[in-house]
């Protein structure tokens, strides 16, 4: 294998996601950048995907520069070093009533951890999916808890709440909107809202990011969602419109990486989830996407 | 009534979805997925338009393909006034039709580099098609720029905006998405935020509202 460019650890270490699996075809092998790696992958006679890194000078070899592969959630995902541990769990998406719906993936020029934060922010969801996700004049962010999970390296909000116009595709009008989310991962989230149609359980939205490069990336949106009556199209559509919509927000952010110094951006920015996040991948040691804090 | 075979994340069905908005003209949306489904390429989508492109409408039977095409049969159908599309004007409808080819040239640059950087439309020479979105930002502004001179607001002479504004608006707008930077075309920036207080303006996922007429925008706490 040739030098890498990505030279964290941490994040040459992790699993990421690559491509929806129906998309990996027997025959056709496919391109793409982890970590500013190209890599190319396919899907062997037997079924099998396989992944390799792939050098624009010697073209690469799939036997000998071959990736691991796990398929999970709808996707498989590959590492370009050794992980320590297996990726994070869904439960959810082995419900048997869900229905697990990849939404899309979209090219972004900005970092990875600016993406995980901005998903996990409530406050602009009236300015920048008015109408949708909020409205003025509902755009407080009331108090919610943080905190870094007992059981597993992950960080967990709970007990948020955001009054939402049309918090889904199935929503019929506006309600109160329960959400938590966790950061499982240093460049993947999972939030979870509730159902318009059964109060008792909660919509999964999960966005799992390969990095390309420090300030470009690739997301892939999963949606496990209770939804009876809306089909595939107009759900994937939902939130490709709410997607739409972050997506120039974020590549107008600058700095493009996320920096880590406590004192480096306002408060109201970095409000109390993205202040336990920045903490979080500051003590792991990232710094690929992020400005390190000064030691 | 009015069916638009329709993406929300398309620039050229953006171009449609605002004519009729501003027309106020009633339509049906027929969701496609073009990502990434690619529905547009399908057997059953080149029945209906064989370049596999959006987007389509289809008015009582009538099927036409081409954004441009569609915005001057809708204005010359349902716009009363006369003012999108000025039949009996030689002179202006010679210059729409130049701004309505240029708009397309538009869509093969600015649009493509979006698709590039956003869709993973690898195959498309990203620094060619800014190179070719640049050159033709530079023309614009500058004919913005002696249009403004000469007291005019929009592309084409006279005192209400024309379907040339309309077709070249959504891919400018969205320019940014395929780094192609609007910051060294002063006029075109004066020109879209004209555009955005136009009665009847609708957004598109991506394209926000034209802030409060005074002070700076609201979207910046994002
Ligand atoms: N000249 C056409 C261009 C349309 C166009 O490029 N449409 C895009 C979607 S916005 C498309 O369908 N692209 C697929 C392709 O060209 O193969 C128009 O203005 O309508
Ligand atoms: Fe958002």
């Amino acid at each position: 294998m040739s030098i890498l460019k990505c030279s964290d650890p941490i994040a040459l270490n992790l699993w990421y996601a690559i491509a929806p699996l129906d998309e990996v075809l027997i025959g056709e092998t496919a391109q793409t950048i982890l970590l500013e790696q190209p890599i190319a992958y396919t899907r062997n006679h037997t079924g099998e995907i396989v992944a390799w890194v792939h050098d624009v000078a010697s073209g690469g070899n799939p036997e000998t520069d071959r990736l691991p592969i796990k398929e999970r959630y709808g996707y498989f995902w590959t590492s370009l070093g050794t992980p320590d541990a297996d990726i994070f769990p869904i439960p959810e998406y082995d419900e048997q009533d869900r229905r697990n719906i990849h939404a899309a993936s979209f090219g972004v020029n900005v970092s990875a951890p600016r993406l995980v934060e901005n998903f996990l922010d409530m406050g602009h969801f009236p300015y920048v999916h008015t109408d949708i996700l909020g409205a003025e004049p509902h755009t407080e962010v009331k108090e919610y808890f943080v905190e870094v999970s007992k059981e597993r390296d992950e960080i967990l909000a709970t007990n948020c709440k955001f009054w939402q116009p049309m918090a889904a595709a199935v929503a019929s009008g506006g309600m109160d909107v329960d959400y938590v989310y966790r950061v499982p991962h240093p460049y993947s989230a999972v939030l979870y809202k509730s159902n318009p149609t059964d109060p008792e359980r909660m919509d999964v939205i999960a966005i799992f990011i390969q990095p390309t490069s420090q300030e470009t990336l690739r997301v892939h949106m999963l949606l496990s969602l209770l939804d009876e009556s809306n089909d595939d199209i107009s759900i994937r559509l939902f939130q490709q419109t709410i997607f739409g919509q972050d997506k120039p927000i974020l590549e107008n952010q600058y700095p493009k990486r996320l920096p880590l110094d406590p004192r480096a951006e306002t408060p109201i920015r970095a409000d109390k989830s993205a202040i336990a996040y920045r903490r979080w991948l500051s003590d792991k040691g990232i710094t690929y996407g992020v400005i390190p804090a000064a030691a | 009534m009015i069916k638009l075979y329709d993406y929300e994340l398309s620039g050229n069905c953006y171009k449609l979805r605002l004519l009729m908005s501003f027309l106020g003209v009633e339509y049906e949306s027929k969701l496609i997925d073009f990502y990434p489904g690619n529905q547009h390429k399908s057997e059953g989508f080149r029945q209906i338009n064989p370049l596999g492109q959006l987007p389509v409408v289809d008015d009582d039977g009538l099927v036409l393909r081409d954004a441009q095409a569609i915005l001057v049969y809708l204005a010359s159908k349902y716009d009363a006034s006369g003012k999108w599309y000025p039949r009996d004007n030689p002179a202006l409808l010679g210059q729409i039709s130049q701004w309505l080819a240029f708009a397309d040239g538009i869509t093969a640059t600015a649009s493509a580099a979006r698709l590039h950087d956003a869709l993973f439309y690898t195959q498309i020479d990203v620094d060619a098609a800014r190179a070719g979105a640049n050159t033709l930002f530079r023309i614009l502004d500058e004919h913005l720029y002696f249009a403004e001179e000469a007291g005019q607001d929009w592309i084409c002479p006279g005192d209400h905006p024309t379907i040339a504004d309309i077709a070249c608006f959504p891919y400018i707008m969205l320019s940014e998405e395929g780094g192609v930077s609007r910051m060294d075309y002063p006029a075109i920036r004066r020109w879209c935020d004209r555009f955005k207080r136009i009665p009847g303006f609708t957004v598109m996922s991506g394209v926000f509202p034209a802030g409060p007429a005074v002070s700076g925008s609201i979207v910046s706490a994002a």
